[in-house]
């Protein structure tokens, strides 16, 4: 019965002990350094000052950063650096944790996502989610992907749902993978394609923005190259944010990449100019590899 | 002042028996050097041994020694009592036992039961002397032999330790035997029932009407489960009705939307429920809920009485709300927040994410708690001995007064009743089919929960 | 509601206004939905912690009136002219020891002899001048017991003779309930239980301060009654509650902590351990009364144990909370972190040394949660007692655990099935506050313990 209760503090409301931050010596750093950027596109998420506090602790330091339209922005740093609270705080998925607020302002094509008549629910149908870990519903690989477009009314008929479905599995590319076996359960899936399906599945709402937390962290190399294949494909249609450990796969995949250290945003700009002429030094030290 | 004498005696031949290993292992360990094991587990092995056959002994005669006891009353007595039939003669060797310890003679003694309780007496105080005299002979040799083994090489810890073993596996048969204790008992005393009665009749009548065994011996009366059984259905069926919805959504809204504060204050709370005695719940039945129901009844022009299934079933169901909310409450909450957080990032509402998600994901673990509540209020005995009115009829209102396999068996092994007749022993035949109903449920229940607790491991 | 998102204008999100269309269509029925949802939840728990409100404060609202009881103190005249008995027999220098005690019971049974009612109703009316009563009506507000407590003053002081003592004495239960009202005053004659002058008397006793209301301390120090039921007490059934309570802490306790340890330290694990897990996790859900049919058929009919003894009741309730404690102990030990067990293995203990002297002392508190729990259960356990014949009436106060005794349960059980139901209604909550306090209690120790266990650490 005692070790019931010591799980509950965390089980209960702390989706991932990462996003909690370790220390409580984080403190606010740096301004921003922003690199030069001759071609921007147009803004389409746009934080300002955002702050993030666990309880007492604060895990986030004024954090201002746009996120242009159709292209992948990546953020990067060491675990704990504060990147996946960032992420959370773009579709309000911190809501959804006791005890953590928030300061400053997010704007989602110009409109505050924090305001209070604004409805999270629509938020996150515009503005989806993968996850780190593959966490497919424990339902068949059709009712996965049908799953959003069901709760927000999307399809008007069972056909509209089945073209969803259908051009929603293309989009992730894993429908001539499972075209004869949806009725399956979506866990009978390999890691690889069982992420395919979350994305598959964030699809299928037709969201504006996808927002990524490491989606390759729990795969191998191979599935993890089809989903980075998959991010520069959809890159097309989507705005794309995605958190990651890899300064590798930054590299592959996103336009734009944001610095992280210590809850605060050290150093944003394009990705080739941040990888080969960062301005901070920190952003060197981390890129080349003497922290991390 | 026996039992007494005998416990002081074992305990100084255990302290003895320690000490002496204790001491010269010691001792050893002084002259040598080294030695194997630590002296308490020389002392530990030297006392075990010593007890060992003291108490084989002593067992024994715990055993036999009332038929050996017995058999030397038989001896003492006249012929012409000595083949009184059994019952007579049984009276007659309870009388010399009570005129040797001298308590609760009634009326006058004759001679020869003077005689023979004299003997009786001689024999006693010789028996108990030579019996304790065995038991401590064979306990010194047992002392002696294992205190000649101590030697710098004995690995006294690894034998206590193995002794320890057996104790150990010796604890765990326990259970085993328990079960085995009622199977065996169940089956034996059923099958005796089946003699007077057939399995027919029994499993499929359909009229309960088992008479009275002083009317006379033999099957007389009816003894059809099936209405027994309806309402032991009928009453859990109500049970489960009132308790699945209010335990669920407790655990639900208690795992999924209260704060940690209201968690800690309400969840205690409800498990009260689950401490109280049922005899307290069979009670508030009775003297309240039934009342209540009756009136309730009056007023809307139902006809439901106090004592009825009704009643039972919605106690019983209270009593059941803790055990399914706290059993739903763990398996949701092994439910990983990942699947959650997944349903949420889609923009599903958190109402839309519990229904469709989370107690589809956790739904094994809830079966199994639904199964564990429905062999329970199965099972429940004293709630429905108050309440549900032990009215054996096959009827379908549960407004009605109903009877139930659990109250019948507390109706037939209750009261001056011979053992043997059929009236007691279908009590049994009742036990067995309540246990392998349980049993089914239970063991279904256990293994889903365990393959659910698995997927998520 | 207000949108902020302005319609996506970009051509190329094709169909998105339509999408966000209807989107915020269903939004407005999906929060309704939700906090539907909500209300359920919040209903579900308000039900139950309602049922636990109702529950208590009726056992409450019942059961405390009983703990105080009408007193009638009056004085009472060992009036030599009814007390007509020789004095105390003295023992004369001559006299064996044996004829001086016959000579003392011989009076004392003359002493019992004496019309002590007529002794009553003297001191009744004498307090009540000018009424005039016939003396049935006049005893019927007096317990009936209450006539051997002024043969037992006598006896012990013969001096009383022809002298005036002030005596409290325990009202009759009928007058009792009249004073307390449990029986509506306005209701006709033949529906009331005492005769209308006897009312009378009762109210003018009460009016006139002789008659009050005191608290009954006699529910804690008496056995049970039916004679005299105002008299009826819990210590008879307080006591074999205790007998049975120590029969499972010294029997349950040790075998379920050492099968706990043998299943989770040391059984290989294979289809048997297997088996046994099985076993005991069926054992822990099967239906109580079947364990009292194994009790019925192995202790009682078998062995041939006494019916109704404590000893049998608590081998019976050993045997059903031994599954509770070997899981709640294995839980225990299994939140013991590997580390542990390393660390002692790395430094050269022994298998056994390791689980006995480093595991097993960190699951202290575990293992006494489990037995408090289990003791808890065993103590609330009514129906398996019914069928080894605990629910006998027994007025005397059992002296050892063989003696034939009542539980606290089944006391519940006994008096709730009184026909004097007025009376004993409020006499069983009285009961049943008592049994939960007991178990209140053993909770209460039981967090208070683990406490201080857990701060030595």
């Amino acid at each position: 019965m005692n070790t019931e209760t010591k799980q509950e503090a965390t089980a209960m409301h702390m989706p991932a002990e990462k996003i909690v931050p370790q220390s409580d010596l984080y403190t606010r750093e740096t301004t921003t350094v922003r690199t030069p950027d001759e071609n921007p596109g147009p803004v389409r998420v746009s934080a300002r000052d955002v702050s993030v506090f666990y309880g007492q602790k604060q895990a986030l330091f004024d954090v201002s950063i746009d996120v242009p339209e159709k292209s992948v922005t990546a953020f990067i740093g060491p675990s704990g650096c504060g990147k996946s609270t960032f992420l959370r705080t773009l579709n309000r998925m911190n809501d959804t944790i006791e005890g953590c607020r928030m300061t400053g302002k997010i704007t989602l094509d110009g409109a505050d996502i924090y305001d209070p008549s604004l409805d999270p629910v629509e938020l996150r149908a515009r503005v989806g989610m993968v996850f780190q870990k593959p966490n497919p519903f424990p339902k068949s690989i059709y009712e996965n992907v049908a799953y959003g477009p069901r709760i927000h009314g999307l399809s008007r008929s069972r056909s509209e749902l089945d073209s969803i479905v259908e051009s929603s599995l293309q989009k992730a590319g894993l429908w001539s993978e499972v075209k004869d076996r949806l009725n399956e359960g979506g866990t009978s899936l390999s890691g690889g394609q069982q992420q395919r399906l979350c994305i598959a599945r964030a699809i299928a709402v037709s969201p504006e923005v996808i927002l990524m937390d490491e989606p390759c962290s729990a795969l191998d190399p191979i599935a993890t190259a089809r989903i980075e294949e998959l991010i520069d494909e959809l890159k097309q249609n989507y705005t794309i944010v995605i958190v990651t450990h890899s300064m590798q796969q930054a590299a592959r995949v996103s336009q734009r990449t944001a610095f992280f250290h210590l809850g605060n945003l050290v150093e944003e700009g394009p990705t080739d100019l941040i990888f080969t002429s960062p301005v901070e030094k920190r952003t060197q030290d981390y890129i080349t590899g003497r922290f991390g | 002042m026996n039992t007494a004498i005998v416990a002081s005696l074992l305990l100084l031949l255990l302290g003895f028996a320690y000490q002496l290993g204790w001491s010269r292992s010691r001792g050893l360990a002084a002259a040598v050097g080294r030695i194997h094991s630590r002296p308490a587990y020389h002392g530990s092995l030297v006392a075990f041994w010593a007890l060992v056959p003291a108490l084989l002994i002593l067992g024994l005669w715990t055993a036999f020694g009332d038929t050996a006891t017995r058999a030397y009353i038989l001896a003492q007595l006249p012929p012409e009592i000595a083949t009184l039939p059994t019952g007579d003669l049984n009276a007659a060797i309870r009388r010399i036992r009570q005129i040797e310890s001298g308590f609760g003679v009634v009326g006058d003694t004759q001679a020869y039961e003077n005689v023979a309780a004299q003997a009786l007496r001689e024999f006693r105080t010789l028996t108990f002397a030579f019996v304790v005299a065995a038991a401590a002979g064979t306990g010194a040799v047992g002392l002696y032999l294992a205190q000649r083994r101590i030697s710098t090489r004995l690995r006294a810890r690894n034998e206590v330790e193995r002794i320890v073993r057996v104790l150990l596996i010796g604890c765990s048969v326990v259970a085993i035997l328990t079960t085995v204790g009622i199977v065996a008992s169940l089956l034996m005393e059923a099958l005796r029932f089946f003699t007077f009665v057939s399995p027919i009749d029994f499993f499929f009548g359909t009229v309960w009407n088992p008479g009275f065994s002083s009317v006379g011996a033999g099957a007389t009366g009816e003894y059809g489960l099936l209405p027994l059984l309806w309402g032991t259905l009928m009453v859990a069926a109500i049970a489960i009705l009132v308790a699945l919805p209010i335990g669920l959504m407790t655990a639900i809204y208690l795992t999924q939307y209260a704060t940690p504060r209201m968690r800690g204050i309400v969840k205690p709370i409800i498990e009260l429920l689950a401490g109280i005695p049922t005899i307290v719940y069979g009670f508030f039945a009775l003297v309240t809920v039934g009342p209540f129901l009756a009136g309730a009844g009056t007023a809307i022009g139902l006809d439901i009485r106090a004592t009825s299934a009704l009643t039972a079933g919605v106690v019983m169901g209270v009593m059941i709300i803790p055990f399914i909310s706290s059993l739903s409450d763990d398996v949701i909450r092994q439910v990983p927040l990942a699947m959650r957080d997944g349903s949420l990032g889609l923009g599903a509402t958190q109402s839309e994410t519990i229904r469709r998600v989370v107690i589809p994901a956790a739904l094994p673990g809830i079966v199994g708690a639904f199964l564990l509540a429905v062999s329970r209020a199965i099972g429940e005995t004293m709630i429905v001995v108050l309440a549900a009115g032990n009215s054996p009829f096959l009827r379908l209102n549960p407004g009605e007064p109903v009877s139930t396999v659990t109250v019948t068996i507390v109706n037939q092994l209750t009261g001056d009743m011979d053992f043997a007749s059929p009236q007691s022993l279908v009590a049994f035949a009742l036990g067995l089919t309540l246990f392998v109903m349980t049993l089914i449920l239970n063991v279904a229940a256990l293994f889903i929960v365990r393959r659910y607790r698995e997927q998520y491991d | 509601m207000a949108h902020p998102f302005t319609p996506q204008l970009d051509p190329a999100a094709d169909g998105s206004a339509e999408r966000l269309k209807r989107i915020r269509a269903s939004l407005g029925k999906r929060h309704a939905q939700e906090r539907r949802f909500r209300a359920y939840g919040i209903a579900a728990i308000a039900a139950a912690l309602g049922f636990v409100a109702i529950l208590f404060s009726m056992i409450l609202y019942q059961g405390l009136p009983a703990f105080t009881q009408a007193n009638l103190t009056l004085d009472v005249n060992f009036d030599p002219e009814i007390v007509k008995v020789a004095d105390r027999p003295v023992q004369a220098p001559d006299q064996s020891v044996a004829d001086y005690r016959r000579a003392v019971l011989d009076w004392e049974r003359k002493v019992t002899m004496v019309n002590w009612n007529r002794v009553l109703e003297k001191a009744i009316t004498a307090a009540a001048p000018g009424v005039d009563i016939d003396s049935r009506a006049a005893l019927s507000i007096v317990e009936t017991s209450e006539r051997f407590r002024l043969r037992d003053m006598f006896v012990a002081d013969p001096g009383l003779l022809g002298k005036t003592v002030k005596v409290t004495m325990l009202a009759s239960a009928n007058a009792d309930n009249w004073l307390k009202g449990n029986i509506d005053r306005s209701l006709p004659d033949a529906q009331q239980q005492l005769s209308a002058p006897a009312r009378a008397l009762a109210d003018k006793f009460m009016d006139g301060g002789q008659m009050r209301f005191a608290f009954a301390w006699h529910i804690f120090t008496n056995g049970d009654s039916r004679s005299a039921p105002a008299s009826a007490g819990l210590a008879g059934a307080f006591v074999g509650s205790l007998y049975m309570m120590l029969v499972v802490i010294v029997l349950a306790v040790p075998i379920g902590v050492m099968s706990a340890v043998y299943l989770e330290e040391f059984a290989p694990k294979n289809k048997f351990t297997d088996f046994i897990e099985v076993n005991i996790n069926n054992l822990a859900a099967v239906p109580s009364i079947v364990f009292g049919l194994l009790g019925a058929a192995v202790f009682i009919n078998y062995f041939r144990l006494p019916l109704s003894a404590p000893l049998v009741g608590g081998l019976v309730l050993t045997l059903m909370t031994l599954p509770t404690i070997i899981i709640a102990t294995r839980s225990a030990l299994r939140a013991v972190p590997p580390s542990l067990r390393q660390a002692a293995l790395g430094v050269g203990a022994s298998k056994t040394q390791t689980v006995f002297h480093h595991v097993l002392p960190v699951t202290y508190p575990g293992i006494l949660t489990a037995t408090i729990i289990g003791v808890a259960q065993a103590l609330g356990e009514t129906a398996p007692l019914l069928l080894i014949g605990m629910n006998a009436f027994v007025a005397q106060i059992p002296g050892t655990p063989l003696d034939p005794s009542s539980a606290l349960p089944v006391q519940i059980y006994l008096w709730q099935g009184n026909e004097n139901r007025n009376f004993f209604e409020a006499r069983t909550s009285a009961a049943i506050i008592v049994l939960l306090g007991l178990m209140l209690m053993l909770n209460a120790i039981a967090i208070y313990l683990r406490a201080r266990l857990e701060r030595r650490k």
